[in-house]
């Protein structure tokens, strides 16, 4: 057998600094990353993808991608498909914030305790279709929403 | 003179990936909240790349302040092809350089000397913002 790549499913957040929601995907999208499923995913970084950045464009050609967004504009989906290809899912943030009922969610400098459980919210939705990417059984959410080092 | 002022636009690069895009972010919000709220306005980086007509409303024509955490610039690249004038740049990777005692760790919470490097940073950027304003006729 030929010693292939480990299949990754590649993470891209918005990260946007206009909107609470933005630092929701940002802090979902690490919490998946370092805690949920760190040996299944990778970041690509949006302003990184946007200016160019031949790696980060091609790993999203080859490699299924979730694009995670703060509003309805997505720029994180739009950039996604525009430079390299559709993204295998879209989230976003303030469709997670209506399902689950959420309210105010603190400032886009400082979330506030409903923020913080938006971004878990937001971080589950992730690991739900990584797995389904990855063609896995749910294995649950390893060290817990909000149980993180913050 | 009459109008209203234009606030001067600040990008920061976003990097989700390490903590100097992480310091570079939170140096715009010390910038633009604690330091220079009367003059400066955040545009998200992703907003104006993506060619959002409010956000390239904000950036064209004028002078702006990019704050990058990695040699690419994306910040200040993203700012020039959305028809700033012209482009202030403060780079992180420059700034810690400046300040060596500085360990930064983390991204969406950086530690003490993350938070003191953004502090830093933004320090440096308020100067330039002093001078845009200076320069303009606004002092």
């Amino acid at each position: 057998m030929p010693n292939l790549p480990r299949k990754k499913v590649g993470l891209i957040s918005c990260s946007g600094e206009e909107l609470p929601e933005g630092t929701v995907t940002r802090r979902a999208v690490r919490k998946v990353l370092e805690t949920l499923r760190p040996d299944d995913t990778v970041t690509l970084c949006l302003p990184l993808f946007l200016a160019g950045g031949e790696g980060e464009r091609a790993f999203a050609r080859y490699y299924p991608t979730i694009a995670v967004d703060g509003c309805d504009k997505r720029c994180a989906a739009l950039a996604t498909e525009k430079y390299s290809a559709k993204p295998a899912a879209s989230i976003v943030a303030t469709e997670v914030a209506k399902e689950s009922g959420c309210g105010t969610i603190g400032t886009v400098r400082r979330l506030d305790e409903s923020g913080m459980r938006l971004a878990d919210a937001v971080a589950g939705k992730i690991v739900e279709e990584t797995d389904r990417l990855l063609k896995r059984k749910p294995k649950g959410m390893a060290g817990g929403p909000g149980r993180e080092k913050r | 003179m009459s109008g209203k002022r234009r606030k001067i636009p600040v990008v920061p690069c976003s990097g989700i990936g390490k903590s100097l895009g992480a310091a570079a972010r939170e140096a715009a919000f010390v910038l633009a909240e604690d330091l220079r709220p009367d003059k400066m306005k955040i545009v998200a980086l992703a907003l104006l790349v993506m060619g959002d007509e409010d956000a390239r409303r904000e950036v064209a024509g004028g002078e702006a302040i990019a704050i990058d955490g990695c040699k690419l610039e994306c910040a200040a690249k993203g700012l020039a092809c959305s028809g700033a004038a012209k482009v202030h740049k403060i780079a992180v990777f420059d700034v810690v350089r400046r300040h060596r005692g500085l360990k930064p760790e983390g991204v969406c919470d950086l530690n003490e000397d993350g938070l003191r490097l953004a502090r830093a940073t933004a320090d440096e950027a308020a100067k330039i913002v002093d001078e845009v304003d200076t320069e303009g006729g606004h002092a």
